[in-house]
């Protein structure tokens, strides 16, 4: 691999303008990572600008739990004296934030709960290792729904994380608070996690590019188990190209993670350019019937024709289960999370009650006042699908309609390359909004969720506005195909400037 | 009226691996509290569990051992209950799929026959750790060491129909995994270990009775104590008009007796699901051969193999292949010697047993070795010593003195097999007793052996038996 | 399938999380509503599906049996609530 990325970024893209007139904070990864090969700044100065960033602005947002500045620096200054040595790679030096579901040694990881609002992780996440490895900065922890059960980011102890394009909406989740940094500059790229859209959704809902990879693609040791059969780690950055340089760092075989896939690593850069003539997308009908918001998709139709112009055929395709996806996700995943936040039992670290009474008291209470609401839910929700007498008619015929919905998958793949349609049924609606009504909120991964059922890659990149929020478009690769994905993304992003858009507020 | 019993047993055979079932944590007996508990272990938010090659290897060969299907497939599932000694609160177990199902073993009863227990299937968990109920301010203290420490869960069908078939049944599974190779057997630290289901019925009924769980039984001698008690418990209770109820019991080795653990009687609901984290366990052909490549000689061949090599009785085989160790010890002293198997069979069993138990040493660590002990037999087949000086040569070697022929010549123990010395000893015992000469001439045969006593107690028991007695008729006859 | 608040305190008490008693009927509202979410399920005919428990169909992974972990207890007890004498404390366990 060459030690310093080439960017064409610029000069392709007709709306931007020349390098140097652009702010650090408006630059993208590749762009950063030529103007510290070339000299401009360094690692430590180009942190520290972005925390300031942070701390400038992360008050009105939220989107940071924990700020690592003095590591931040160290690391900075280590990634400099690297790049000394001519030992420099593409992320070496490139401030990031990390999801606070990543554990991270010596640094809080909370997972947005009070149940680990103490937690100080005595081990890194193997992510957080590897991009530390290719010499990544971390700035700090970011903000999302507690134990990521969420479509808004509002359901973290540490209070909702605000939309950086209107305040007074959510940035989607469960990675909303990566996604807001992202969106307002606070970092130029951030971790995700995606269950059931937590990467696309937040990604779609602020206005930039985030892949959900492979299951199997990015492991999952020391990221905090929501659902593990349906849990994937995957990067979220402005563009394609940034994603493809995060997803290097972060995917691989993890001998740790038995769900982990031994398949080499891709350069994920190096088919971005591939022209699109030929290519052949799929649009479900059912992506684009009730519930979806008029305006959005006309804003999906747009970019599709734009996809027509790079030489894409469209053809309408069908995933007849798809009506089928919320219903066993919300038995899947929930059964999983009530098993998997188990271990939070007051007992070896975490939330502990005061003054326990006895065994079941110490349980119940430090469990009770260590979970929020909506992850109570998910635990009976799952307690109750797995229990006797009921296991057959919830858990077995979820993971039946299962592989109904990834043989619809594999049908459409026979036919088609990738699949296109909108992230989200709505643009970000307003906080509070949701917060009371569960059913309504989990209607807003609609589109997100059958392809975690099915374990397979989808990216979310910024394809327009409506009310002047953003509009996300989703792509769905078969299995492995994350350079597609990527590809797809960024030739469209040559041509448009919708995920250069900064919010005016952060500009 | 008359009552059968039912029994089945669930043995938790601890696998003798260096790493944990899930983790690379040490798996050693006795270390400082939670000092072998590894993250994983300890279910820190974010670990993930990979599974150790040695363990599935093990339990192929269990299931080969005893005829079992060895599941080509099968799936790990969560166990879920909150204890505090179950880091995770849930355990990793096999639920639907089990690596082995239906083997069966044989066992030997009292009468002399055998008789088939079906095992219906083994399947592979971890294990949990340990609450200390020591005072700590009213608290109890938890241990993880043990905690992800591999174990095979052995479940019989209801085949046993007394407490002593329990034992017999219980002895030849604990057998089988020690010789495996794959438990160490010890029952004191928890390697080996029982919880039995008893029922009783009318003699004749087909139906089940209701059970009682026995949980924990760590010694041959409790399980039998237990089921005994329980039966007799069982049946009082349905004679005086009560009713079983099905509960787990445990058994208190100091009174004797099983009593009810109501507080494990809470209604347990597992919710049994397979572990998102750990995908289908998939073992090819080759994975099952190499694995039968690797079972050593099993008792019952090793058995039939002594008898017809050895030319040993059926109870001479059999307590030679009572250990893997024993046997082994038993053929290289056969090798050694190159010769007399029955004499070997005989010291093995004998003195050499004998002095083990004394000692409550292992073979391993006995100071007298197989070609060391050869080097005795050898002098007693050369006729260099006795039988009789042999047992004092070997309680020296025991002791620590050296090898046999060393013994012998410091301690001049050789054997008098000169004729003339022998008959030099024997005129001189006659010349001493002329009285008991002269009853033994006019009749009184019993005499003989005092002359015999009298020629080895002057010889230092040194003069070849079989020489004085041929010697002696003669002389005697005058 | 609909739940109650004596439904909900079950299913709480098995997942050991104490619930106030003035938000169980909210949970009881809100778990009736997901499982009637749940219950379009029911529509699709699953007969002879196999059941999908993981998205890839791949076998487990065995690793060689070495021990690899040093002991870090000093490490994981220093965020532990309660230790003594390298023990994780907990109310007396009654058996």
């Amino acid at each position: 691999m060459s030690l310093v990325p080439l960017s064409l970024t610029a000069e392709k893209n007709p709306w931007s303008t020349s390098l140097d007139s652009i702010a650090m904070h408006e630059k993208t990864i590749a762009q950063l990572s030529a103007g510290l090969a070339a000299g401009e700044f360094s690692s430590e100065e180009l942190t520290d600008a972005f925390l300031e960033r942070v701390r400038r602005y992360n008050p009105q947002l939220n989107a940071f739990i924990t700020l690592t500045a003095e590591t931040a620096l160290a690391q900075a200054r280590a990634a400099d004296e690297r790049r000394q040595r001519g030992e420099a790679g593409p992320l070496t030096g490139i401030p990031i934030a990390h999801k606070d579901i990543f554990c991270t040694e010596g640094v809080r990881t909370s997972c947005g709960s009070r149940m680990l609002d103490r937690f100080i992780s005595p081990y890194n996440a193997t992510v957080v290792d590897k991009l530390n490895a290719a010499g990544a900065v971390m700035l700090g922890k970011t903000n999302m729904d507690e134990f990521a059960m969420g479509s808004s980011s509002e359901t973290s102890f540490y209070g909702p994380v605000c939309n950086p394009w209107d305040l007074d909406t959510v940035p989607g989740g469960s990675s909303g608070g990566s996604a807001a940094a992202v969106a307002a500059r606070l970092a130029p790229g951030a971790t995700g996690t995606d269950t059931g859209g937590s990467i696309r959704q937040p990604a779609a809902m602020c206005g930039i590019t985030g892949l959900k990879p492979t299951y199997g693609r990015v492991s999952r040791w020391g990221m905090i188990a929501y659902a593990s059969s349906l849990d994937q780690g995957g990067p979220m950055a402005r563009t394609a190209e940034d994603c493809a340089l995060l997803l290097g760092a972060m995917a691989g075989f993890d001998p740790r993670d038995s769900t982990s896939v031994d398949r080499p690593v891709p350069d994920y850069t190096a088919q971005l350019d591939r022209p699109l003539n030929g290519l052949k997308i799929g649009l479900p009908k059912e992506y684009f019937g009730e519930g979806l918001d008029g305006a959005v998709a006309q804003t999906v139709e747009t970019a599709m024709a734009e996809y027509r112009k790079l030489g894409a055929e469209t053809v309408e395709i069908s995933l007849p289960n798809s009506q089928l996806a919320i219903p066993a996700y919300y038995v899947i995943a929930p059964a999983e999370c009530s098993s998997n936040l188990a271990r939070f039992d007051g007992v070896r670290y975490g939330h502990r009650c005061e003054n326990p009474k006895d065994l079941l008291d110490l349980y119940t209470r430090s469990r009770g006042e260590g979970f929020g609401p909506e992850v109570t839910r998910r635990i009976l929700v799952g307690t109750f699908a797995l229990s006797a007498g009921y296991y057959d008619a919830y858990y077995l015929k979820a993971q039946q309609i299962r592989r109904l919905i990834s043989d619809d998958f594999q049908r459409a793949f026979e036919q088609v390359d990738v699949i296109a349609g909108p992230t989200s049924p709505t643009v970000a609606f307003r906080l509070g909004e949701k917060v009371d009504d569960p059913i309504t909120m989990y209607l807003s991964d609609i589109y997100t969720i059958a392809v975690n059922l099915a374990g397979l890659p989808g990216l979310s990149l910024p394809v327009g506005f409506v009310s002047e929020l953003p509009v996300g478009l989703q792509f769905i690769a078969n299995y492995f195909a994350e350079d597609r994905l990527l590809n797809v993304a960024h030739r469209y992003q040559q041509v448009t400037d919708w995920h250069l858009r900064t919010p005016l507020a952060f500009a | 009226m008359e009552w059968e019993t039912v029994i089945g047993l669930e043995i938790h055979a601890q696998l003798a691996t260096k790493s944990k079932i899930f983790s690379g944590a040490s798996t050693a007996y006795g270390a400082e509290p939670n000092t072998q508990a590894c993250a994983i272990d300890l279910g820190l938010p974010g670990v993930l569990p990979v599974l150790n090659r040695d363990v599935v290897r093990m339990a192929a060969m269990f299931g080969l051992a005893i005829d079992a299907e060895v599941a080509h497939r099968s799936v790990f599932a969560r166990k879920n209950y909150f204890y505090p000694d179950l880091p995770k609160s849930y355990q990793i177990s096999q639920y639907e799929l089990p690596v082995v199902a239906k083997g069966r073993l044989s066992i030997d009863l009292d009468d002399g026959s055998s008789k088939v227990i079906g095992i219906t299937r083994a399947h592979l968990e971890e294990d949990a750790g340990k609450s200390l109920h020591e005072d700590f301010h009213g608290q109890s203290g938890i241990d993880l060491n043990r905690a992800g420490t591999p174990l095979l869960e052995i479940v019989s069908e209801p085949d046993l129909r007394s407490a002593k078939e329990a034992v017999a049944y219980m002895k030849k599974l604990h057998q089988m995994v020690v010789y495996l190779g794959i438990c160490d057997g010890n029952m004191q630290e928890g390697s080996f270990r029982c919880d039995a289901n008893v029922s009783v019925r009318p003699k004749g009924e087909s139906k089940l009775g209701t059970r009682a769980e026995i949980k924990n039984l760590n010694s041959f001698r409790f399980v039998e104590r237990a089921i005994e008690f329980e039966i007799e418990r069982q049946i009082d209770l349905i004679e005086s008009g009560g009713k079983v109820v099905q509960e787990t019991r445990l058994y208190d080795p100091d009174k004797g007796e099983t009593r009810s653990m109501r507080s494990k009687e809470e209604a347990n609901d597992y919710r049994y699901f397979p572990d998102p984290d750990l995908l289908p366990l998939i073992l090819d052909e080759a994975f099952i051969h190499a694995a039968r490549a690797d079972l050593p000689e099993l008792p019952e061949t090793k058995k039939r193999r002594f008898m017809e090599a050895y030319g040993l009785s059926a109870y001479d085989a059999s307590v030679l292949t009572t250990s893997r160790a024993l046997a082994d010890y038993y053929e290289a002293t056969v090798a050694a010697l190159g010769a007399e198997p029955k004499l070997c069979a005989n010291w093995v069993m004998g003195d050499f047993s004998a002095f083990l138990n004394k000692d409550n040493q292992d073979i391993a660590n006995s100071p007298v070795n197989a070609g060391q002990l050869a080097g005795l037999l050898r002098r007693i087949q050369d006729r260099t010593i006795s039988g009789k000086i042999a047992k004092e040569v070997f309680e020296a070697m025991w002791a620590g003195e050296g090898e046999a022929d060393a013994i012998i010549e410091k301690r001049g123990l050789r054997q008098i097999t000169d004729t003339s010395a022998i008959e030099k000893v024997i005129d001189e015992v006659i010349a001493a007793n002329p009285e008991q000469l002269a009853q033994y001439r006019a009749g009184k045969d019993k005499l003989f052996g005092f002359f015999v006593g009298q020629v080895m107690k002057l010889s230092k028991g040194k003069a070849n038996p079989q020489q004085v007695n041929d010697l002696l008729v003669e002389k005697l006859k005058g | 399938m609909s739940l109650g608040p004596a439904e909900v305190a079950k299913i709480a008490y098995l997942a050991r999380l104490a619930i106030r008693d003035e938000d169980v009927p909210a949970y009881a509202r809100n778990l009736s509503a997901i499982l009637e979410l749940v219950a379009q399920m029911n529509a699709a005919d699953t007969t002879g599906v196999t059941p999908m428990a993981h998205p890839l169909d791949m076998a487990q992974r065995l690793r060689p049996d070495t021990v690899s972990e040093p002991d870090q207890r000093a490490a994981f007890q220093a965020i532990a609530p309660r230790v003594e004498a390298g023990l994780y404390l907990v109310p007396k366990v009654i058996e």
